[in-house]
């Protein structure tokens, strides 16, 4: 117990980060399934291609020589700005290729499709790395090195510091935007009825074309928070995270903005602190291996006891 | 299509000829040359040439047989390699049918259907390794198991699976579609962590070394442990898997499945018993998987988690997609040809790359080995038959799943749409 105390505050500052990160990427999920129903599958890869456009943006400015001259903060920001737009440009021309077509199609088709995008990019993106460059590992130059000690056992990083701030902020920018402007009550009108929004005179293909990019958009600069975090990345490291970025936006009521944001915490606290509990609980038989089970488990319990989640609203099937 | 007008154009005659032409040459053809590739691909597009021809049933099945027990084999013989393929083909086929019971006949998604192949690897690699030794007491019983228990574990590995798809099932299968697939999912990713992580505090699994060497089966003193062995085991049990499939289909069971599939509120008030059907549908399934996991690991001489990825699952799903949702000879062909173009072709085009590389004519980095981008080609195919044929090459008699079809335009005819009343 006592054991345990000692490593708790550090595990729940890891969970926070982690959270952050998960919560980012479960907007993607659940903006999409908020408009579309569809369990945006491929929107892993968005993240792992974001993850890929901000660290190649951070090379380019390390091999150019710009990186050591210019502030942290400002490249960080060209990065975040660089993975922002094609990711969701990404997110617009998956939904354009991919599932635009299969819109009035029954609801697991598109869920397919979805799988056979993800799939497919994450080969894509290890061809052309490979191509590029030559190998599909990318490691991202480090911005931030200072560590801030803030007791004897609880150290934060600075790079950490950023990611949770950046997170903060992307989030309450998308909580604004939806609540606020003319655009987030066309996303909202359509997410409630598509067809009853299109009669008021709402473009229903450029509202769901937005959606796309701004989940998109907000997945990629995730991911390049991820790169700048963890900094090892590779064309499937979108994968497991993805899945628990969508646990977490289940969690959380799926298809509500700040659902996503409280499960993504959740999940990332749990997971942080579960995995360095297990192994002392059983005395080092089970260890953190285990952390990815804890995700499923826990998406596997909260659909079948409270498959509304969290904040969201129960949904009856009709007829 | 041009190729389609033209034969809809021939005399009768010429095209039976024809046809019977296609179907026999190949063999001829891969038994003058057992190292040809090409006329490996050929003698396997024969089996569909005659799937295809307009015969009478008798003498379809005899020269099937023929090809199928004598042809192969002899063939087989002189070139294992091929042998080799076409029982990892036949491994397919059987899992893309039991998964098409699960996602075709009864509608349901899943998306983690090789943890119960996984399963069934395990379940015999285990007892027919000395690995069992570790957590069961030699005075109980000695391990590794001889190779007769083969068969007795072929039973029970499908029992067990079956089991653990009851208990997956119960909970989960009042979800949404949707739900059901992430779920399951999540449930191929747990079974894959606790294979990988289960060599301490009791070593079972042996973690990500794996097991091996596992025994062979054995038949009346005789050790089958030769590829042509195996190659025979698969055979009858694909045909079973064949024959228990349709059977299936035609039932009552079946058509409970169509009901549901088709409009799960409406089956329900027609007195279909949804739960019950859904997990009957969800455990033959996986009992299927179990079997089949059984004969890898007997196969395969070696299981370790990292041949049960989501990839493998996907790759089932892609086969029974491509091939044709609810339609077993659709799950058979996919099957088939996905497994070709893993194992096969893109092998044989990846060498044939490196040749032309070695020859400096092309200069490809060997990280773009066509071989390694598997996932690519099976993404390109699921989205590209979601968008264009989302029947499958082969369409099922019956008609699709009700999640499966557009709302506009109707893919099929009002003709073959027709309720199903009998």
């Amino acid at each position: 117990m006592e054991q345990f105390l000692q490593i708790l505050p550090q595990s729940l500052l890891d969970g926070l980060i982690l959270g952050m990160v998960y919560a980012v990427v479960a907007l993607g999920y659940t903006m999409v399934y908020g408009v579309l129903e569809l369990i945006n599958f491929a929107h892993s890869e968005i993240f792992m291609v974001g993850a890929f456009a901000g660290t190649e943006t951070l090379l380019f400015l390390q091999s150019a020589g710009y990186l050591a001259s210019m502030p942290a903060p400002v490249a960080l920001l060209m990065a975040l700005f660089i993975a922002m737009i094609i990711s969701g440009s990404l997110g617009v021309f998956m939904e354009r290729i991919a599932y635009r077509p299969l819109r009035e199609a029954p609801r697991l088709v598109p869920l397919i499709s979805a799988i056979g995008v993800s799939f497919f990019l994450q080969d894509a993106v290890r061809l052309i790395e490979g191509l590029w460059k030559n190998a599909f590992y990318l490691t991202a130059p480090s911005l931030f090195t200072a560590t801030i000690a803030i007791s004897a056992n609880l150290r934060l990083p600075v790079k950490s510091l950023v990611v949770i701030v950046s997170a903060v902020v992307m989030m309450l920018a998308l909580h604004l935007f939806v609540t606020r402007s003319k655009w987030g009550k066309a996303i909202r009108a359509v997410a409630q009825d598509r067809d009853t929004s299109a009669l008021m005179s709402i473009n229903v293909n450029q509202v769901i074309g937005l959606t796309f990019f701004l989940g998109a958009g907000l997945g990629g600069c995730a991911g390049t928070l991820f790169a700048t975090q963890y900094s090892l990345i590779n064309p499937y490291v979108g994968f497991i995270l993805g899945i628990k970025a969508f646990t977490a936006a289940v969690l959380g009521g799926i298809g509500s903005i700040p659902g996503a944001m409280v499960g993504g915490i959740l999940l990332g606290v749990l997971e942080a602190v579960g995995a360095a509990s297990i192994g002392i609980a059983t005395n080092g038989a089970m260890g953190a291996e285990y952390k990815d089970v804890f995700a499923f488990v826990i998406l596997i319990l909260v659909l079948i006891l409270k498959p509304s989640g969290l904040l969201g609203e129960e949904v009856r099937e009709k007829v | 299509m041009w190729i389609t007008e033209q034969w809809q154009k021939t005399s009768r005659p010429i095209q039976m000829a024809l046809g019977w032409f296609l179907a026999i040459a190949p063999s001829l053809l891969f038994y003058l040359m057992p190292q040809s590739n090409w006329a490996f691909l050929l003698f396997m597009a024969s089996l569909f040439v005659l799937y295809k021809l307009q015969a009478p049933p008798l003498a379809k099945g005899v020269l099937a047989a023929v090809l199928l027990f004598a042809v192969m084999p002899v063939v087989g013989i002189q070139n294992t390699y091929y042998l080799d393929v076409i029982t990892q083909v036949g491994i397919y086929v059987s899992l893309a049918i039991g998964l098409n019971i699960v996602v075709g006949f009864a509608g349901l998604l899943n998306f983690g259907y090789v943890a119960f192949y996984a399963f069934g690897a395990y379940f015999y690699a285990i007892f027919a390794t000395s690995q069992a030794g570790n957590f069961i007491p030699a005075a109980i019983a000695q391990f590794p198991l001889s190779g007769n228990w083969f068969w007795l574990f072929l039973l029970f590995g499908a029992a067990l699976a079956g089991l653990l798809g009851l208990l997956l099932g119960f909970p989960v299968l009042r979800l949404r579609g949707d739900y059901l697939a992430v779920v399951t999912l999540g449930f191929a990713e747990i079974i894959r962590i606790l294979f990988n992580n289960m060599d301490k505090p009791i070593n079972i699994t042996n973690g990500p070394k794996g097991l091996t060497p596992i025994q062979p089966p054995e038949l009346f003193g005789i050790v089958l442990n030769a590829p042509i062995h195996f190659y025979f085991i698969v055979l009858v049990v694909v045909i079973l898997t064949i024959i228990i499939a349709k059977r299936l289909d035609a039932s009552r069971i079946g058509r409970a499945w169509a009901a549901i599939r088709e409009d799960e509120l409406a089956a329900c008030a027609m007195g279909v018993p949804v739960v019950r059907m859904k997990l009957l549908a969800f455990v033959i399934g996986a009992s299927f998987a179990g079997a089949m996991g059984v004969i890898f690991a007997a196969k395969q001489t070696f299981v370790d988690p990292s041949s049960f990825g989501f990839m493998e699952s996907i790759g089932i799903l892609c086969m029974v997609i491509l091939g044709g949702m609810g339609s077993v000879s659709g799950a058979i062909m996919g099957a088939v040809a996905v497994v070709m173009l893993q194992l096969n072709i893109l092998k044989e085009f990846s060498e044939y790359l490196g040749q032309l590389s070695a020859q400096g004519i092309l200069n490809i980095p060997s990280q773009v080995d066509p071989a390694k981008y598997e996932k690519m080609i099976f993404g390109l195919i699921l989205i590209l038959t979601c968008i264009y044929r989302p029947q499958g090459i082969l369409p099922a008699k019956r008609s699709l799943p009700a999640w499966f079809k557009r709302k506009q335009p109707n893919v099929i005819s009002p003709k073959e749409d027709r309720p199903d009343v009998t």
